[in-house]
């Protein structure tokens, strides 16, 4: 029965892909299938491609596997210039990587008085940026940080493990609750809309940010994320923010995520805690001959 | 909440204790009967299967016990009856209960009646064993190799040139700094509390979330090796595969920062994970160091199926604990230092 149905993926794949290339040409039944490709493109929001990804057991998009962003998201989400970093020592090894930024539809729509804060995190970045402390990135900054993350896949929960400080979410798809307390990761609820993921996060505290340029939330934080598979190695991955407290409105990124093809990808240990205790605590150190 | 209550929890949960502990009889009867079967089960369950086919472990479980990993000194059987199991637990959920006493140093602590922070709160599986090490017999570590010795003794020395606790952070245990909880290991033991795990399982993958510290195991299945001997991370490099219906784990790669019992960073580590029953685990685990004990020694404990969901434990960002040690600590450095200049009287 598995393979029967692995089976027909493979002929539904191949088939769209022949349409695909078909579409090309100029004969008529390749046009009508393209009108017929165009209109599945369009119903699915105007800039998925018609992929239907393989499905896991239960008949979902099976999203299994290890992904990574691979953009300038982590450094500023908005278009920005490349920047010297805020280590001189560290030279250029630390300087901001230029982007041409993942908001879309202009600047991020803060009220004034979060303009102003979000100004003043960039100014002290370097003592109130959560990343420098190994905290728990929140979301959706976890899932564009330049390192790996991890999709494990089941009917009822969807974990996302990442490699930074070992953050962890748990996606649950048939139990909705609400957040029981405010947390760093959030409270995730998922559902299936088609080929999507859609994932809807409340319950953070105020502690996260979204980016190293200070960009940042309230409690009243409220992320809709959507992921697309778009084709076998690539998610198309949309977040809609909400905060009534910081933001005029809500406003959205999206990004594609890459799927690590390297056979030896893992998710390794990256314990930081242990990486930033001099920067906490070193002041504390008992002083010689005290 | 104030004191008069906390006592009074104190006996409730002696009472819960007394409650729960009778109504799992036949997790204790599994357990026993597979340890007196020399591992087999006397009716052989089957677990469900995941769709993919492997034996399906999925849910959350609690590792949570009063049995010691080390057979007490004064015991010298292998099995409590089932009263003298139960009597124990009550003695050790009443000391538990007492932690709070009013008036006592130990009144600055935890509340352990609260939050499920006391042990017999959450329900466990009964374990008849006196101790989790099952080989040797005698229930207890072997004796440490003149190599194993040797370490520990400079171990010890290294520790002791590091001064006090308080003095640096670095000389804090990886618990306490939220690093890595030590009974967290692996070998995966429990402790006070937050002792759940969620096991998710996908074609090529077993995942194992631990509440403590949000650590998650991701365990390959599909027989890649272990990592390059250079990679060295504090969980070590696991790699797992199913014998029958036993999730047996590998796992090498260790630093020195651990040190189960004393072990070196080339310790091997083989778990093996059975569900014995629908709502019990056989957890088992050998431990391998040539460098530290001549034999591998072997223990096990059983698990039991609780439920969910597991909240964050976001343990490193809120340690105030920690910070407020040292702090102290250097509070009372100044204060010393004060009193030394003083001209006594």
């Amino acid at each position: 029965m598995a393979e029967m149905v692995l089976l027909l993926e493979a002929v539904m794949h191949r088939d769209i892909y022949q349409m695909r290339n078909r579409s090309r040409g100029s004969t008529i039944v390749p046009v009508a299938m393209a009108a017929v490709l165009w209109l599945s493109v369009t119903a699915a929001g105007g800039q998925t491609p018609a992929y239907r990804a393989p499905r896991s057991a239960d008949g979902k998009p099976n999203l299994n596997g290890i992904w990574q962003a691979l953009n300038e998201a982590s450094w500023d989400i908005e278009g920005h210039a490349a920047a010297p970093g805020i280590v001189t020592a560290l030279g250029a090894a630390a300087a901001v990587p230029p982007g041409m930024g993942v908001v879309e539809g202009g600047p991020i729509p803060y009220q004034p008085a979060a303009a102003a804060r979000k100004k003043e995190n960039f100014e002290k970045r370097l003592t109130l940026d959560p990343e420098i402390k190994c905290y728990l990135p929140g979301v959706p900054r976890a899932t564009y940080m330049p390192f790996p993350f991890q999709i494990i896949q089941t009917q009822k929960y969807i974990m996302m493990v990442h490699t930074f400080a070992r953050a962890v979410r748990t996606i649950y798809m048939d139990d909705h609750k609400e957040a029981p307390a405010d947390s760093w990761m959030g409270w995730s609820n998922g559902h299936w809309e088609g080929e999507t993921l859609v994932v809807d996060t409340t319950g953070f505290n105020d502690q996260t940010w979204f980016d190293r340029a200070g960009n940042f939330h309230s409690d009243a934080l409220h992320v809709v994320e959507r992921f697309t598979a778009t084709d076998p190695d690539h998610l198309l991955y949309e977040a809609t923010i909400e905060d009534p407290k910081v933001f005029t409105r809500p406003w959205k990124m999206s990004m594609p995520i890459y799927r690590r093809v390297d056979k030896s990808a893992q998710i390794m240990d990256f314990r930081c805690v242990e990486f930033v205790e001099d920067l906490i605590y070193g002041h504390l150190r008992k002083q010689p001959g005290k | 909440m104030n004191h008069r209550f906390l006592v009074a929890a104190g006996g409730l949960i002696v009472l819960i204790a007394g409650l729960l502990l009778p109504t799992m009889p036949a997790a204790g009867q599994a357990t026993s009967a597979a340890a007196k079967t020399n591992g087999t089960p006397a009716k052989p369950y089957t677990p469900p299967r995941t769709p993919d086919g492997q034996p399906d472990l999925q849910g959350f479980w609690t590792n949570t016990t009063y049995t010691p990993l080390e057979r007490p000194k004064d015991v010298n059987k292998e099995f409590f009856t089932q009263e003298e199991a139960l009597e124990l637990i009550k003695k050790a959920a009443d000391i538990e209960g007492e932690q709070t006493e009013p008036g006592t140093i130990l009144d600055v602590h935890y509340d352990f009646t609260q939050f499920g922070l006391d042990r017999s709160q959450g329900g466990f599986a009964l374990n008849l064993r006196t101790s989790m090490i099952v080989d040797p017999p005698g229930g207890r570590i072997p004796p440490m190799t003149p190599e194993g010795q040797k370490r520990a003794a400079e171990r010890a020395e290294a520790r002791k040139r590091m001064g006090a606790a308080t003095d640096a952070v670095q000389n804090q245990s990886l618990s306490v700094r939220c690093i890595l909880m030590d009974r967290d290991g692996p070998p995966m033991l429990a402790g006070a509390y937050n002792n759940n795990y969620q096991f998710v399982q996908v074609p090529g993958y077993v995942m194992i979330l631990v509440e403590m510290l949000h650590d998650v195991r991701i365990i390959p299945l599909d027989g890649r090796p272990q990592m390059p001997q250079n990679i060295r991370q504090m969980m070590g490099s696991s790699r797992g595969r199913w014998e029958g219906n036993t999730l047996v784990i590998e796992t090498t790669n260790f630093t020195d920062k651990t040190a189960f019992q004393g072990a070196s960073e080339k310790m091997r580590l083989t778990e093996r994970f059975t569900r014995v029953a629908e709502d019990t685990m056989r957890y088992q685990f050998t431990v391998d160091d040539p460098a530290t004990w001549a034999k591998p020694w072997t223990a096990e404990t059983p698990w039991k199926k609780t439920i969910g969901p597991i909240f964050e434990h976001a343990c490193h960002e809120g340690n105030y604990g920690l910070y407020n040690t040292l702090a102290g600590a250097r509070v009372e450095d100044k204060k010393a230092a004060e009193g030394a200049n003083k001209p006594s009287k």
